[in-house]
């Protein structure tokens, strides 16, 4: 049960390499803050400063109000599930369990007590006197969250705990996880790149890129006025198209539909709020289109088609009956057309 | 991280029946080779000095067995100053657990402190442990023995010991292990409350054990047949190795040599290094077959 608070934290490597540049996070007590962003962009390294393994070379860190900068991983009250899992291999899996309690002096029939709680939610109860290399991955990632879990820490960092997993285990732990720390009610930050997973775990979403925060808040409102091009590209998937404009024209010199605000030099629509008609629509934006591709993935299609002289990508229900080189028009409401500038900074 | 156990259930190469039958006759050729002069030394252990003295020797071990044994062992030999194999068995025994516990000791922790600290000339501190690695006991034999001199420790265990124990072979390879020990697990264990100390007693030993007892096997058996260092630092009979007192055993006359009690004592000599092999092979077999990371 804690509030964390990032201000303006700053990290340098021995090296030289900035890998933090300046972010101020506010998380509130109970909630499940997502940092997601590409390979590289100081995500991990944000996440060991909260830990206590990595220090913060500038800025504060503060659980509770109070700062922690210089205080370790262990009076930091937190716990951390790691992307391998990194559990003990020597130990059994109840060992793994106990071995902070231990450390921490937590009498004896209370650490039993509390494992084998925590066994059960989890259902691993059956699995206690195994070692790690006995279990199959995702009991290995079970065991890995029971370690954090079992500790009822301040605070649960988590550090792409999913990604060696398959996609439908992921999918499964993805909801257990969420509603494990809803029922837990512990204040958890949580790192990935897999923007489906930020999208329905977070609370907050932070999206960042090159060390520094895009933009942060709530994940729906991130998906519907993206602050940029990068969060517009990153966000949803497929991405969302992006067209530049230079005065009313596409780059094929294709006059466009509708007048544009005022500095806005790229139109960005998401593959959803795009539709494809025979004949064009009175309002909104509407591209002659030519299909290049179909991909159909059951209950949606996909088509990829070159329009105003690039490739867009738009979704349609159902199955596309549209033939490779069939000539259309692709449309999308007023409402759901994002502008950029020419910095990619979103303007209406 | 851990996989499940490889090489159990691996096919063999060459299963072909001609295939075994070449491959065992090679062996048991090879162990013939290697064993026989064993066996033969054993013979000559069971057999009086006159026999042994009278070539050829018999093939088949004599009715001597226990009169030999038992006096080497309590009874002492005359040309080493009448002291009975078993005090040889003794010192070299401490010894031998002596330089192999120390070394072992001195270099998982010099391993530990130079792959997980971070202090001030640490990469210095490796290379001196590595260069260290060009100066065997021969080499610096004659500095050595004036300190030991120094320090009053020639006939001593310690003096035995200590000079011998100081391992860049041993460190570098505990330091290739931890260097294994995936990043992950150590910051774990930090966010879990071990401190230096824990982490290195509940996390780093059980995964070194079998590392350790490879080790220990092949220190035991470094410490059991010194040679020149304790041959130097030993004057008083009584402090003798083993290896020494073979040596000292046998004269250049031949007939000024009981042969039977050498033999006894080659015997005895090669008894300890075969049951800590033995005795100590489940574990390192175990630590070939399935290494635990
Ligand atoms: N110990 C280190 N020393 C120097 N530079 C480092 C160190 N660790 C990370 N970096 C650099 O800091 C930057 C951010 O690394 P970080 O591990 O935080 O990325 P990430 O967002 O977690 O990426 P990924 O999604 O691939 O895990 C990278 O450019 C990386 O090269
Ligand atoms: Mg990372």
């Amino acid at each position: 049960m804690a509030t964390v608070d990032l201000k303006d934290v700053r990290k340098v490597y021995p090296g030289g390499v900035e890998a933090v540049k300046g972010v101020s996070i506010a998380i509130p007590d109970k909630a499940l803050c997502v940092l997601v962003g590409p390979s590289g962009c100081g995500k991990s390294t944000l996440l060991r400063m909260i830990a206590g393994l990595e220090t913060i070379s500038d800025g504060t860190c503060a659980f509770d109000g109070k700062v922690v900068n210089t205080i370790g991983p262990t009076e930091r009250d937190i716990a951390m599930v790691f992307q391998n899992y990194a559990l003990y291999p020597h130990m059994k899996v109840y060992d793994n369990m106990a071995y902070g309690l231990r450390n921490r002096g937590t009498p004896k029939d209370e650490i039993d007590r509390r494992v084998r709680e925590t066994a059960k939610i989890l259902e691993l109860s059956h699995l206690l006197d195994r070692r790690p290399r006995e279990l199959s991955g995702g009991q290995r990632q079970r065991v890995a969250m029971g370690r954090a879990i079992v500790r009822q820490p301040k605070v649960f960092l988590f550090d792409e705990p999913l990604s060696n997993l398959d996609a439908k285990l992921r999918g499964q732990m993805r909801v257990e996880i969420k509603n494990l720390q809803r029922a837990l009610g512990v204040t958890s930050v949580y790192v990935t790149h897999d923007q489906l997973e930020a999208m329905t775990l977070a609370d907050i979403l932070v999206v960042m890129n090159a060390g520094k925060v895009e933009q942060m808040g709530n994940p729906l409102d991130i998906y519907e006025q993206p602050a940029s091009t990068f969060v517009a590209s990153f966000i949803g998937a497929p991405p969302m198209n992006l067209l530049p404009i230079t005065n009313g024209k596409f780059t094929d010199g294709s006059a466009l539909s509708i007048t544009a605000p005022a500095g806005a030099t790229i139109l960005g629509f998401r593959p959803e709020d795009a539709d494809v008609t025979e004949s064009a629509p009175k309002q909104g934006l509407t591209l002659p289109a030519k299909v290049e591709g179909v991909e159909p993935v059951g209950a949606e299609s996909f088509l990829y088609c070159a329009a105003a002289g690039q490739r867009i990508v738009v979704r349609v229900s159902g199955r596309a009956l549209h033939e490779i080189g069939a000539k259309l028009t692709v449309s999308a409401p007023l409402e759901k057309l994002h502008w950029f500038d020419k910095d990619g900074k979103r303007v209406g | 991280m851990a996989e499940p156990s490889k090489g159990h259930d691996k096919l063999m190469i060459g299963q072909s029946p001609t295939g075994i039958y070449i491959a065992h006759a090679i062996l048991i050729l090879g162990v013939i080779v290697v064993a026989f002069p064993i066996y033969y030394t054993f013979v000559a252990s069971t057999h009086s000095l006159q026999t042994i003295l009278r070539p050829p020797l018999p093939l088949l071990p004599g009715d001597r067995f226990i009169e030999n044994y038992s006096e080497a062992l309590f009874g002492g030999v005359g040309r080493i100053g009448g002291v009975p194999v078993w005090t040889l068995l003794f010192n070299t025994t401490v010894v031998a657990l002596g330089i192999a516990i120390g070394k072992i000791i001195i270099s998982i922790l010099s391993a530990y402190a130079i792959v997980f600290f971070r202090f001030p000339l640490r990469m210095t501190f490796f290379w001196i442990i590595f260069i260290t690695l060009m100066l065997p006991v021969e080499v610096r034999i004659l500095p050595t023995y004036k300190v030991m001199v120094d320090l009053g420790l020639i006939d001593t265990y310690a003096g035995l010991i200590v000079p011998l124990i100081a391992s860049a072979t041993a460190t570098l390879l505990f330091r290739q292990f931890f260097l294994t020990i995936p990043g992950e697990l150590v910051e774990a264990a930090r966010v879990d409350g071990a401190g230096p100390f824990r982490f290195f007693k509940d996390i780093l030993l059980p995964l070194s054990r079998t590392n350790i007892a490879a080790l220990f096997v092949i220190l035991f058996i470094y410490g059991w047949t010194q040679y020149l260092w304790p041959l130097l630092v030993t004057n008083d009979n009584q402090m003798n190795t083993i290896v020494i007192a073979l040596k000292k055993m046998v004269s250049f006359a031949d007939a000024d040599t009981e042969w039977h009690l050498v033999m006894v004592t080659a015997m005895l000599a090669i008894v300890p290094p075969i049951l800590v092999v033995v005795l100590m092979q489940r574990w390192f077999v175990r630590g070939l077959v399935d290494t635990e990371k």
